[in-house]
């Protein structure tokens, strides 16, 4: 499949000179998932800075997580790596008592090659806290993919259930050990192995996938990561596992590799189509027929007409920082946009083989050609190219946001796409919500006639 | 290593980037990884600026790691000095790209033989100064560089105007009400019948700087950035400066007066009249800021002795100290700057205008040393304001470090005599707010209606037992009917029937995670 998509999607590279938010920003919304965690980032004031402003009102809500600022003395190593960490983690296990540790490791600790994944099995014995590290780091890694490394470091730490699968299944039959609430729940879905899902949701958004599975009798057994660390899913050979996320891919990775889990390949739940499409992928795999899908994906289109009409025939381009573009310009060429380019941090062809294939189908339904994918786009280009198109919507970093608005470009922050709830079918209505909000600000001031507030001879 | 959850100074080259995006046509360029381009984010959010952010990164990633930048930063310099055209680029290294230990002096030297612009190596250690100290160095070395080169091509024209005239150094972007600030004193200058010779680095233009000793004497309004300069232009070029903040009506009127002095020492020489801006000063004292007069006036005669806490940077700490003591009759029982590196002038400044003096830059010492003192009011950043919140006290911010809500689009002065009136009103309405609240505590909140028979709950299964309604009579006002709602929401949760003083301390707790 992945032969076919090269000859109709192609993806170019340009120089990686593009705005976007460090990988360290994830902990801004895994401390409020992983509710018993606390993230200490391992770097300098720069990261500290970037952390108090682009959290904002966040850092005064005592939050689950802290700077471990390195001075002069630790860059130099005239400090003790070690010893520094360890005050720092007791002195957390005091104030906080959570029941882990996440170090997330930054460009400095890379630079001067700290032994973070070295230290902190050494130093977890030592305090008796789960340490995790993950390496999210601004030289490797763009905005979203921090919480992939986190995710994947934790997949290491999901527990081999004490039973093989056959026992259990053999246990539940019985309803042996198990409470009676449980067995009857179990009697609801078809007999079929564990299926986990990867990546982090609101709990409530969380439990209308579940149940989206459900009504198709597929039970999740469990999610990486859970609402608290100590409740984190059973993984091991056999295990199903399917993304709902489109950066997660070095966590499906460790998931194959190390955990010997089977990935289910689908494009992601976002938008009805998203949805549907990732629900299809599923049920085969446990040998279930869908039910009412169709119907149900209709009933959504129907119920976002008002928006549909909006949007339709307006153009948009994404200038790429967070790896949700590829499936919000599907679901939006759906919704009978024209894309005009697809940016993107970083492209693995072969975790978003599914999404892609879906996009192409689309572009096919919809008659329109298949937008430009550009991987490590370069902003000073892309801004020359949206002077020519003057698209009718740019999805962009808040740094190009108010320059492109008093150009007469309507522009969407792209940040909002990432903490706002877009995934299932219900959420679908959200993300038009998001879309269309400057269309229809720009419809509201339309007879004012003042789109471009610069001065002539500016620059674009 | 050092835990921490704020700052109140960003990294060096946040100092730098304010500089350079603050003149025209100077482009930054960050030796940055990916992601520490955020300053562009903070300029165009908080500042609501409409133009590109002249700033952009060299990416550091892992291929610059193992080998090096090579090519890479040159190419982008001269990329740059294409698509923009700008006078000047500015290269800054980030805490995290100094590491590296790259040249990149040399990048710059090999950059600014080919290119049109002048190019200059951001002289900072990212280690040693923080946004603040970084930013009094990049300004004095613009100058310094374009004053030098003018010098050898010989086009520095040293003869000062014919009028008084005056350099205003240190107005830049993402400063306090900068932008206010700069207008206020335009005006008073132009009351005073001095001219304006530049305005650095705020809208200023590099090719311009070389007219700066033209001016009779440089105005510093803020001690954080300008000094450095300040002090240049006096060694090299022996041009006075004023570094009297013109921040309450007592420094007013001493900015004003040490104006005087340095144009009647020039002046003198040529023999025109000798000026008096006593009846200026005596006039708008009295009449037109409305601050002297509202001192006198009984509102404020409710304030006496009332105690604060007082902390920001050290030009708005001293001088907000000093007209709270000195012109309102409210005691300071704590002032306190985070700017460290100026403790000694802070310290001799307000002397004898606070109880006690506290210098750091760890929020939490700021914030324990407030809940010691229990102060009626705070004037302090936005982090005091949260400390405020956290604590019941009113604060009104006086200094960076800030949010949007401090970028106010109306006209919000904090010099001159206007800025005595902003402050008047910021200092008043703090109280008041905190007084009204105190009230209404101690009178049950003005709230004569019984609690039960106001709820916006549907469930009736629930009793409130009289010591949880007494605890929830006790709760203000303005909260109570959403403390009440969620204690309902977690009893029902639980299955509880009867709400305790326990049950609600209980939700509480599961609503404030």
């Amino acid at each position: 499949m992945s032969v076919k998509i090269d000859e109709t999607l192609t993806v170019e590279c340009e120089t990686g000179n593009y705005h976007t938010f460090c990988p360290i920003s994830c902990v801004s919304w895994l401390y409020q998932k992983i509710e018993d965690s606390f993230f200490l980032v391992v770097g300098t004031k720069t990261c500290g800075y970037f952390l108090q402003n682009a959290l904002g009102v966040m850092i005064f809500a005592e939050p689950r997580y802290a700077m471990a600022e390195l001075e002069e003395g630790d860059i130099s190593a005239q400090l003790n790596d070690y010893e520094g960490l360890k005050r720092l983690c007791i002195r957390i296990r005091k104030d906080r008592d959570p029941s882990v540790i996440i170090w997330i490791g930054t460009c400095t600790t890379e630079i001067i090659k700290m032994d973070l994944e070295g230290m902190a099995p050494k130093l977890e014995w030592e305090i008796g806290i789960p340490i995790l590290v993950a390496r999210a780091n601004g030289l490797d890694y763009a905005f979203t993919q921090g919480e992939d490394t986190v995710l994947a470091a934790m997949a290491h730490r999901c527990p081999e259930p004490e039973f093989s699968l056959r026992e259990r299944k053999e246990a539940i039959q019985k309803g042996f050990a198990f409470p009676s609430r449980e067995k009857e729940e179990l009697d609801e879905y078809a007999n079929h192995p564990s299926l986990v899902l990867f990546g982090s949701l609101p709990s409530n958004v969380a439990s209308q996938l579940n149940l989206e599975l459900r009504r198709q009798s597929i039970r999740v057994s469990g999610w990486l990561p859970a609402q608290r660390y100590t409740d984190l899913p059973s993984l091991e050979d056999g295990v199903y596992v399917c993304g709902v996320n489109p950066f997660l891919s070095r966590t499906a990775t460790t998931l194959i590799r190390r955990k010997k889990c089977e990935l289910i390949g689908a494009p992601f739940p976002i938008g009805p189509d998203g949805t549907r499409a990732w629900i299809e992928k599923i049920c085969p795999v446990f040998g279930a027929e869908t039910k009412g899908l169709e119907e149900r994906e209709e009933r959504i289109w129907e119920s976002l007409k008002d928006y549909l009409d909006l949007v339709r025939g307006k153009s948009v381009f994404f200038m790429g920082d967070n790896l949700l573009e590829v499936s919000l310009a599907r679901f939006l060429i759906r919704c009978g946009m024209i894309v005009h380019e697809i940016g993107i941090p970083y492209m693995d062809k072969r975790y978003q083989v599914a999404e892609l294939a879906l996009l192409r189908d689309t572009c096919i339904r919809m008659c329109v050609p298949i937008p430009r994918i550009v991987e490590k786009p370069d902003n000073s280009n892309q801004i020359r190219r949206l002077r020519e198109l003057q698209p009718d919507l740019a999805i962009t970093g808040m740094a190009h946001a108010n320059p492109l608005e008093a150009r007469g470009i309507s522009t969407k922050w792209s940040v909002e796409f990432t903490f706002a709830q877009i995934h299932g079918f219900a959420n679908a209505r959200d993300i038009l919500e998001l879309v269309t909000r400057p269309l229809r600000r720009q419809r509201n001031l339309e007879d004012l006639g003042r789109t471009t507030l610069v001065r002539k001879n500016n620059k674009f | 290593m050092k835990l921490a959850y704020w700052m109140y100074a960003g990294p060096a080259h946040i100092g730098t980037l304010r500089v350079a995006s603050s003149f025209k046509n100077v482009h930054a360029i960050m030796h940055a990884p990916l992601g520490d381009d955020y300053f562009n984010v903070m300029r165009s959010m908080l500042e609501r600026e409409r133009d590109f952010t002249a700033a952009t990164a060299s990416i550091v990633d892992r291929h610059v790691l193992a080998r090096g930048s090579q090519e890479r930063v040159v190419d982008n310099i001269l990329r740059k000095d294409q698509e923009e055209r700008p006078d000047l680029i500015i290269l800054t290294p980030t805490c995290t790209s100094s590491i590296l230990q790259e040249d990149l002096q040399n990048f710059v030297d090999r950059a600014s033989i080919i290119s049109d612009s002048n190019v200059i190596f951001a002289d900072v250690d990212h280690y040693q100064v923080n946004e603040i100290q970084a930013a009094d160095r990049t300004l004095e070395q613009v100058v310094r560089y374009y004053l030098d080169r003018s010098h050898r091509q010989e086009v520095l024209d040293q003869f000062v105007t014919d009028a008084p005239s005056v350099n205003i150094i240190g107005i830049f972007t993402l400063g306090f009400h900068n932008q206010h600030d700069c207008r206020e004193l335009r005006r008073l200058l132009r009351d005073l019948g001095i001219e304006i010779n530049q305005i650095i680095p705020e809208g200023g233009s590099v090719e311009d700087l070389k007219n700066l000793p033209k001016a009779w004497f440089n105005l510093i309004p803020y001690r954080e950035v300008g000094l450095m300069t300040a002090m240049y232009l006096n060694k090299e070029y022996g041009m006075p400066y004023i570094s009297t903040t013109p921040m309450g009506a007592v420094d007013i009127a001493e900015c004003i007066r040490q104006i005087q002095k340095n144009i009647d020492t020039l002046a003198s020489s040529s023999s025109n009249k000798r000026i008096d801006y006593e009846p200026y000063i005596d006039a708008q004292t009295r009449f037109v800021s409305q601050a002297a007069w509202f001192s006198r006036s009984i509102d404020c005669q409710n304030l006496t002795g009332k105690e604060t806490v007082v902390f920001g940077d050290a030009t708005h700490a001293v001088s907000i100290t000093k007209i709270l003591a000195r012109e309102m009759g409210i005691r300071v029982s704590c002032a306190g700057t985070f700017c460290k590196h100026d403790a000694e002038w802070f310290k001799e400044q307000i002397q004898g205008f606070c109880d006690k003096i506290l210098i750091t830059d760890d929020h939490a010492e700021v914030g324990d040393m407030i809940a010691r003192v229990e102060p009626s009011a705070i004037f302090g950043t936005q982090m005091e304001r949260h400390i405020g919140k956290r604590l019941d006290i009113p604060c009104g911010v006086i200094s960076a470090p800030v949010h949007i809500q401090n970028f106010p689009l109306g006209y919000r002065p904090f010099l001159g005599y206007e800025g005595t009136n902003q402050i008047a009103d910021l200092v008043y309405n703090s109280f008041a707010l905190g007084m009204e609240e105190h009230l209404l505590d101690i009178f049950g909140g003005h709230d004569t209606k019984e609690i039960m028979t106001k709820s916006l709950s549907t469930n009736i299964g629930l009793i409130w037992n009289p010591e949880s309604r007494l605890e929830l009579s006790k709760i203000p006002r303005f909260v109570r009917e959403r403390v009440e709602k969620n204690t309902e929401k977690f009893a029902r949760q639980k299955g509880i029937q009867t709400i305790s003083v326990e049950v609600m301390y209980a939700a509480k707790e599961a609503f404030s995670t």
